[in-house]
């Protein structure tokens, strides 16, 4: 059945042909993603670990760091909700205007950051439709957390409701409608039934929208006004210290970046291995 | 077969929830998405349409949008050709280390935008591991429009290989089998069999990377240069007119994005429609 217990016999490349695309294949990958990876380690740790320490430890730095796991502590939990609500509603029922709501739940992938975070300044900023409701209600929304926290829902709304709509309509509802013929009530069919059957999807949809919340940068940068210490995310701190030509502080704040990004392909890795992706269903990653 | 049709005929309770969830979602999505999206169409409106025009019409605008799209295209393309390999040898091929590239194909997807361009921008700058090389050899990367579509590439590359590697992986063998005995040649087989299977995957690829790679900043502004009318990218000149709080001349190019982004997403959708319609027959053949 599977091709790789079938001989290549007649359908093979040649061996000089395959070695050749496969040496090309591999030396793109280094160039494009090994280089630029181990780049950043170099960079970082490239005056010493203590130097790299030092710039850890920096108030800024601390400052970026706390300011970005608090947007992620916001942002995760409500886009995870929201991400299941959807799931349920379109992975198990039909209804009209489904496929409007499938792409609006698309659309922020397809916008770009910078476009995101420009909603934002034209809704709250001077003449904004909701300048006067902000203004009312006495809050900062622009160069302020608020601010922060809406361009980042914003650009993470899509990540568990993608990861879980084609697995749950691949599910159908067939087991759940098993549990309620039994009594069970709604709930406790979702918890028992249709939670265990997608937690290892809706997991890497919390670990994609936590990755991309702590590392957001377009959409952010326009609402925050970049006032150090206060509205500088760990991205934003990124851009700072390189503009200051303070490459290795830079460096050694992106690294903490990318330990999150290494982690989050790990969890990809690992997450596929528990549960194998439904035929036709692609998993993670960008498409 | 006989077990939905006895579930059919007992008719089971409905699933309970969809009142509730499609309530929270729709809530959700019109304060998160839709009222931010009629904002910026409001802002639009209220601009009076010359100074719309003008805001596109001008040079900086105007050469910001061929960069753009002409950066964005190329790089799109370099990643369909590279892309489709990738995918290739990693379906086909073993070699040690397979799991590993496979794994990596997701960094530029993962990696922050910002850490990505700094990245980039230490590896082609004048005293980079690659800039060094090639500035020997008379070739500027960092700072140039070649840098822009270098980061392009970066982080486009994931969307073509992961739509194109499924399909490859889903190829039945028989085919190309029946095609060799056939007497085709390995190339005859690649363009006649294999081509034609994998096509709707490969144009998907190009459009998202496309898409991707018009509207990305952080990994861009770092290696570009910025220069007014060479090399600044339309998001950045929308970030640069906010600053200078001209709303309008934002708002402008915020809607062409825009619009380019719905008609992308809509030739998406028409692609996965196309091809769904493609697989539904041999899926079929399949399962019998």
């Amino acid at each position: 059945m599977s091709a790789e217990l079938a001989p290549r016999r007649a359908t093979g490349e040649p061996v000089w042909l395959r070695r050749s695309l496969l040496i090309a294949a591999l030396a793109f990958l280094v160039v494009f993603l090994v280089l630029p990876l181990a780049v950043i380690f170099q960079q970082a740790f490239g005056s010493g670990v203590g130097a790299y320490l030092r710039a850890l430890g920096a108030p800024e730095a601390r400052a970026a760091l706390a300011l970005s796991l608090l947007v992620a502590a916001i942002v995760v939990p409500l886009n995870t909700v929201f991400g299941v609500a959807a799931a349920w509603a379109v992975g198990k029922f039909s209804f009209r205007g489904k496929a409007v709501l499938v792409t609006l739940f698309d659309l922020p992938f397809a916008v770009s950051p910078v476009v995101a975070g420009l909603l934002f300044v034209l809704l709250f900023g001077r003449d904004g439709l909701l300048a006067p409701l902000a203004a009312a209600g006495g809050i900062h929304v622009l160069f302020a957390l608020p601010g922060i926290i809406l361009a980042t829902l914003f650009v993470t709304v899509p990540f568990v409701a993608r990861e879980l709509i084609p697995l749950m309509q691949a599910q159908g509802r067939e087991e759940e409608e098993a549990a309620r013929m039994l009594g069970a009530s709604g709930w406790r069919t979702f918890r028992h039934v249709t939670l265990p059957n997608v937690r290892w999807a809706l997991l890497y949809g919390v670990v994609l929208t936590a990755a991309r919340a702590l590392g957001e940068f377009g959409a952010v940068s326009v609402v925050s006004g970049h006032i150090r210490g206060e509205t500088t995310t760990l991205p934003l701190e990124v851009e700072m210290l390189h503009a200051e030509f303070r490459g290795q502080e830079a460096f050694a704040v992106a690294s903490l970046l990318t330990l999150v990004a290494v982690a989050s392909l790990v969890a990809k890795h690992v997450l596929e291995r528990r549960s194998p992706r439904p035929p036709g269903v692609a998993r993670g990653g960008p498409a | 077969m006989i077990a939905s049709a006895t579930a059919r005929r007992r008719r089971p309770p409905v699933l309970p929830g969809l009142p509730l969830s499609l309530g929270l979602a729709s809530a959700w999505l019109g304060l998160i998405v839709v009222v931010p999206l009629a904002g910026l169409l409001v802002a639009g409106l209220r601009v009076p349409a010359a100074q719309l025009v003008q805001a596109l019409a001008d040079g900086r605008a105007r050469a910001a949008l061929a960069l753009s799209f002409g950066a964005a295209g190329l790089a799109a393309f370099v990643n369909v050709v590279f892309g489709t390999l990738l995918a290739w040898v990693l379906v086909r091929y073993r070699f040690p280390g397979r799991r590993l590239a496979d794994a990596l194909v997701d960094l530029p997807f993962a990696l922050p935008t910002a850490v990505a361009g700094i990245a980039l921008t230490a590896l082609y700058g004048p005293h980079g591991w690659l800039g060094a090389p090639l500035g020997a050899l008379g070739l500027k990367v960092a700072y140039t429009r070649l840098g822009i579509v270098i980061a392009l590439v970066f982080v486009g590359l994931p969307f073509v290989v992961r739509t194109v590697q499924p399909v490859l992986a889903d190829l039945d063998p028989e085919l190309e089998e029946a095609a060799a005995s056939l007497g085709a040649g390995r190339l005859r087989v690649a363009t006649a069999v294999i081509a034609p299977e994998v096509a709707p995957a490969v144009l998907t690829g190009f459009t998202l990377a496309f898409a991707r790679a018009l509207g990305e900043y952080g990994s861009v502004i770092f290696i570009a240069g910025n220069l007014p009318g060479r090399t600044e990218i339309v998001p950045l000149l929308i970030v640069i007119r906010l600053e200078s709080y001209d709303y309008a001349g934002a708002a402008a190019l915020g809607l062409v994005m825009l619009a380019v982004s719905l008609l992308l997403l809509g030739a998406l959708n028409a692609l996965q429609r196309w091809s769904q319609r493609r697989a539904q027959p041999a899926e079929a053949g399949r399962g019998a």
